[in-house]
């Protein structure tokens, strides 16, 4: 069956009001201009009553209960679930498994699987651009298994750089572990090559879509990738609440992460036996309200269209990229518009992020400052820090322009002329 | 809203600061950086006979907070002896900078003074003389 999507442009307006704190001015009535929406993204109404709907109507443990509370939260549970399949496009539901977020989405792969399949002489492929979330943890494993990590260079624009692919995959490799797209440099990779390379060198591949989840369409099976984390929060979901996807069959020869009630089919004096996926995984009571909302922020977004929202966001970063290049002394880092998502890192002569931040915010223009968790990466660009504006489907072009005139009234603070 | 934070004074101090460099042979010398920002102060001082610091100087990099107050700490503290230096606490740094910060930007303008008491407690209760 082919299904025929019609895309409406984003009617932009109209998304704002979905969004109750877009509308709140900030202090002295200045309007609020959140340019922060990598760090976490705002909350659409929608997904605000479905916490309060389920904690009003349905409030119960999930799986546990047999009355009718219970029945009504596992269903709304797994709706939810199958949401995020869907979103995916994974094979099955059982592979989709509710965590607390990508970092602890990551840590469970790499507790999980690392500790059992990796051994000394193994190869962890990761890269600079990497979050500390998708690094730290790997580091661990390698630390306690004998297995290093090794980098995959990056071009001076701050992409993969492909073309030395094959000098560091290789049959050692075990494990490619990279981001959908750079929370710095908003750089999207191309997974799927990665995918088909990572498998004819025998190792599997993890995919941190913390950034590209919210902004692109993902498709686990088309590009074959093995293990995808992503969080809720950044989706326009509550905190709390994330999703690690991975194979079946991968999954199931894993070991359990965390141990406790849930996971286990049968728990003896001695010894357990763990239970089928998801549940195997989903230790301990789980961030139910959070779960079954972030259902609802993907039908939200998925009801919006990424190819519309993708052609909008897009629109956006041109336009940063071009009104903040005419500003004296400033360094846009990253690559092209092109090959990016909404992400515009930068940083101007003279003017420390920290200071930026400061005085964006007087103009009302919310934006992130510091290493955003990617301190080998800045080590690499030689800056101590940067500040990142990263836009959503419901920033216009007219915040973009605010960010531009916030940047120059900072440098008119500063006496930079 | 007024730019308080960013007084002249301030941004004097960030801009044409008062003894950045390295100072030779120093008496003590001390590093520290906050980690959130990556801003980072070394402060490196000369101590006579009688204890008095003789020179300070700091190095470092950062916002303008972490900056301009270093710079001024390494001012106020020239001529001062180490008990004195003892004494000093974070609301005195604070009164230097006669801003209001935030508890954020607190760390910030207390970094260079937090390295200095790291400093001048390490030197074990006698006057420091290399
Ligand atoms: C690329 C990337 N990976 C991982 C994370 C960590 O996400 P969380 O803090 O929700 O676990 C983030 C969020 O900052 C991110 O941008």
């Amino acid at each position: 069956m082919t299904k025929t999507v019609l895309q409406q442009p984003l009617d932009v307006e109209a998304v704002r009001r979905d969004f109750p704190i877009l509308g709140k001015p900030l202090a002295e009535g200045r309007p609020l201009v959140y340019l922060d929406n990598g760090a976490t993204a705002q909350k659409p109404k929608c997904v605000i009553d479905k916490v309060t709907e389920c904690y009003e109507n349905y409030n119960a443990n999930v799986h546990r209960g047999v009355h009718t509370l219970g029945d009504r939260v596992t269903t709304e549970l797994e709706n939810a679930r199958e949401t995020v399949r869907n979103l995916l496009n994974a094979a099955a539901v059982e592979e989709v498994i509710f965590t607390p977020g990508t970092t602890a989405s990551i840590n469970l792969v790499a507790n999980g699987w690392g500790r059992k399949f990796l051994s000394k002489g193994d190869e962890i492929l990761v890269n600079l651009m990497e979050h500390h979330a998708n690094l730290v943890p790997w580091q661990q494993v390698a630390a306690a298994t004998g297995a290093k990590l090794t980098y995959l260079p990056l071009t001076p624009d701050g992409r993969l750089d492909m073309a030395k692919l094959d000098g560091v995959l290789n049959e050692k490799t075990k494990i490619v572990a990279v981001t959908g797209m750079s929370n710095v440099l908003g750089t999207i990779n191309p997974v799927a090559e990665l995918a088909r390379r990572a498998h004819d060198a025998g190792a599997v591949i993890l995919v941190d879509a913390a950034q590209s989840v919210p902004h692109h369409p993902t498709d686990v099976q088309e590009a074959d990738i093995d293990f995808l984390a992503f969080s809720g929060h950044k989706i326009y979901g509550p905190t709390g609440v994330g999703v690690l996807y991975g194979k079946a069959a991968l999954l199931d020869a894993m070991d359990p992460f965390l141990g406790g009630g849930n996971m286990i089919r049968y728990v003896y004096q001695d010894r357990f036996e763990p239970a089928d996926l998801p549940a195997k995984f989903e230790a301990g009571t789980l961030p139910v309200a959070q779960a079954v909302a972030l259902g609802t922020a993907i039908d939200y977004v998925t009801s919006l269209g990424f190819d519309a929202i993708a052609a909008h966001e897009h629109q956006l970063t041109v336009h940063a990229h071009e009104r903040l290049s005419e500003i004296p002394g400033l360094t846009i880092f990253g690559p092209a518009p092109e090959h990016k998502g909404s992400i515009v890192s930068f940083a101007v002569d003279g003017l420390h992020s920290h200071d930026m931040g400061e005085l964006l915010d007087r103009k009302g223009v919310e934006i992130r400052v510091g290493h955003h968790c990617t301190m080998p990466l800045h080590e690499w660009l030689q800056v101590s820090s940067t500040s990142r504006a990263s836009f959503a489907f419901y920033n216009t072009l007219e915040e973009v322009d605010a960010l531009a005139d916030a940047v120059q009234y900072a440098r008119k603070v500063f006496r930079l002329s | 809203m007024s730019d308080e934070l960013y007084q002249e004074h301030i941004l004097d101090h960030f801009e044409s600061p008062y003894h950045k460099g390295v100072l030779e042979n120093p008496t003590c010398a001390h590093r520290d950086k906050n980690p959130i920002c990556g801003d980072e102060v070394e402060l490196a001082l000369k101590v006579d006979e009688e204890g008095i610091v003789r020179e300070a100087w700091f190095q470092g990099h950062g916002c303008a907070i972490s900056q301009a107050a270093a710079s001024m700490l390494v001012e106020e503290i020239e001529g001062k002896s180490i008990d004195e230096l003892r004494e000093f606490d974070a609301q005195q740094m604070l009164d230097l900078l006669k801003v209001q910060l935030t508890a954020t930007r607190q760390k910030c303008g207390l970094l260079g003074f937090k390295v200095l008491k790291t400093m001048v407690y390490s030197l074990d209760g006698t006057p420091a003389v290399k």
